[in-house]
């Protein structure tokens, strides 16, 4: 393993497999890897990804839900355990997100790209464009990235960072209500309800915030399964061991 | 001697006992959740305080308002907080009329300037200059304007006044306006409501008169003590909607059998009001006891917010009225078939170019 200096002067972790032809004379491919998403951020990922599937599938059933359940109400809690799950994966959420913040500070390079898409860089809006090109099937091959490929930044941080920071906001300003006023909640939260109007238009743009995720985990698990097949950088595995795997040795 | 009489002075005037007064004070404290110390501080404050005068002003309305105030349920409140205050000016109520009328209201500013307590039922249409609601041959804007400027402080009855209701619901053609868009110098409570809860009405006044400063308002401006807490917080079917136990269909068992009304559009999960605890006519019943949900009379823009049948605002700016979660499973449909095309050409043109690779 060497450390590799990178043009913004970042250092990466990295380690090269590499073999010629071997005497059998069977081809062999050279794999570059790179050490990207640190134990950390990985294991943000995957909180989030569990939090936000609880979130959907419980919010869906506070707004419409599911039959009545026989019996006495002293007998049955169902609605009270499914404001509870939404309500302790929300907090989950929201603190993985936090400290996804503090990582932005202290994790590598890549840590930060969530946040802080170049947006007056006329290279990145290049790239942008040619990401585009290449999911339009104009582009025959797609460029390499080490963390993630202009296009796909600029939509995690239009789809993920500001929806997350919007489902953030307005459902804990939902849940300022249940808490009461002069809550916590309420002292932080509690000034997005007058500013949308009321509660129940609050209630109105946290369902749309979760259809905006919705629609964003769908795009995202297909480019991610799809360029995981197609691209010349590997994807999913990254996300589980924190190496980027290179599948040539071509530039750019 | 004060030229205006005490509140202790007219209530013996009208023949009520001192021990009637002594009870109503105690009800009034325990009413305002100040506890039993407090009893005889509203005493003391009924004894040797001038009667307040308050101009009651009407605009654009239905004078829901006033029928409820007339109605307060505890006897005393209904004989006497009208004659604790000095009503001095209420064109539903008063006796006079026409000329007269207007000129005790023009006397009631002059004399009191800074001293009265303007109440304003309804609000004002700002389109045409105001020509929408004439009061006396001149705009009610003008006499909102006019009135407020030396008013002490500012209350707001109901929702017209404090939201704008019924005539500022789309599509609004008189322009009509909450009251806190024409007067923004003063002090206003609102106290929201079609109409607001008796009892939170006399409430409101009555600690205005005791303690001589405002209730304690939250960021809306409405009195803590009466909109701090949901319909839903309160609600005697609370338990039925945390089992989740729901009236599915008016006519079902559910129904009969009093669960929660949550499914049938019920909006007592987001009204803030106290109806749950107060409840309506002596505390005889409130909307959900009846058997039919909450429809937020009390919340900003209701009439707006879609059917009162549904949990979800219908979304206009869709053309078609859809709500969030009908436009939420389009939008994702629609992006699923677009995945599920890419997926298919990416298969397509992967297997095209297969050879090309190596």
């Amino acid at each position: 393993m060497t450390t590799l200096i990178d043009e913004e002067g970042n250092s990466e972790k990295l380690s090269v497999a590499s073999s010629n032809s071997d005497a059998n004379g069977v081809k062999m491919r050279k794999q570059t890897a790179v050490y990207v998403y640190e134990a950390p951020l990985r294991l943000w990922h995957w909180v989030t990804v569990l939090s936000v599937i609880t979130l959907c599938i419980t919010g869906y059933f506070i707004g419409s839900p599911l039959p009545t359940m026989p019996g006495e109400a002293s007998d049955n809690y169902l609605m009270g355990y499914i404001r509870f799950a939404h309500f302790a994966a929300g907090y989950i959420v929201a603190v993985a997100f936090v400290g996804r913040i503090y990582w932005a500070f202290v994790g590598n390079s890549h840590a930060r790209e969530l946040f802080l898409p170049p947006l007056f860089s006329r290279k990145f809006w290049r790239e942008v464009v040619h990401e585009v090109r290449w999911y339009l099937f104009i582009e025959k091959t797609p460029k390499k990235y080490i963390g993630h490929n202009p296009l796909g930044q600029l939509a995690m941080f239009g789809f993920f960072v500001v929806g997350i920071t919007f489902m953030i906001i307005t459902g804990f300003a939902l849940y300022s209500e249940g808490l009461g006023q002069g809550s916590w909640a309420d002292i932080a939260f509690g000034w997005v309800i007058p500013l949308m109007g009321q509660s129940q238009d609050v209630h109105t743009w946290h369902h749309l915030g979760m259809w905006y995720l919705i629609t964003f985990v769908m795009i995202h698990v297909y480019v991610a399964i799809r360029e995981d097949i197609m691209s010349r950088q590997s994807l999913i595995s990254t996300m589980i061991g924190g190496w980027r795997m290179f599948k040539d040795d071509k530039p750019d | 001697m004060s030229q205006i009489e005490t509140f202790y002075e007219v209530m013996r005037r009208q023949g009520i006992t001192r021990r009637s007064f002594l009870k109503y004070c105690s009800l009034t404290a325990a009413a305002l959740g100040l506890g039993p110390t407090f009893a005889p501080k509203i005493a003391h404050a009924m004894e040797t305080k001038e009667r307040t005068p308050v101009i009651w002003l009407h605009g654009l309305e239905c004078t829901c308002c006033s029928e409820s105030f007339i109605r307060s349920a505890h006897p005393l409140v209904k004989d006497v907080v009208l004659s604790m205050i000095s009503l001095d000016y209420d064109d539903t109520l008063m006796a006079s009329a026409g000329h007269q009328a207007e000129a005790i209201l023009e006397e009631t500013i002059q004399k009191y300037k800074g001293k009265y307590i303007l109440a304003v039922e309804g609000n004002p249409p700002l389109n045409e200059d105001g020509m929408f609601c004439i009061v006396g041959g001149k705009p009610f804007l003008d006499q909102l304007k006019h009135a407020a400027k030396d008013a002490a402080a500012v209350i707001a009855w109901g929702s017209c006044a404090s939201w704008g209701c019924v005539q500022a619901a789309r599509p609004n053609p008189t322009q009509a306006v909450p009251i806190h868009k024409v007067i923004t110098d003063k002090p206003i409570i609102k106290v929201p409501g079609c109409p607001p809860i008796a009892e939170v009405m006399t409430g409101v006044i009555t600690y205005m008169l005791t303690f001589g400063r405002l209730p304690e308002l939250d960021r809306q401006g409405r009195p803590k003590m009466f909109y701090s807490q949901r319909i839903h917080d309160k609600c005697y079917r609370r338990p039925h909607f945390d089992a989740g136990q729901f009236v599915e269909e008016w006519d079902d068992e559910g129904a009969r059998k009093g669960y929660c009304l949550y499914k049938v559009g019920c909006k007592g999960p987001t009204t803030y009001n106290a109806c749950s605890t107060v409840r309506w006519n002596e505390g005889t019943s409130f909307p959900i006891q009846a058997g039919h949900g909450c429809i937020g009379c009390s919340e900003d823009g209701f009439w707006d917010k879609g059917s009162f049948y549904d949990r979800l605002t219908d979304i206009h700016q869709f053309g078609i009225e859809k709500n969030a979660d009908e436009i939420g499973t389009a939008v994702a449909g629609g992006v699923g078939a677009a995945i599920a095309t890419h997926a298919a050409v990416s298969a397509i043109k992967r297997a095209q170019h297969k050879g090309d690779q190596e």
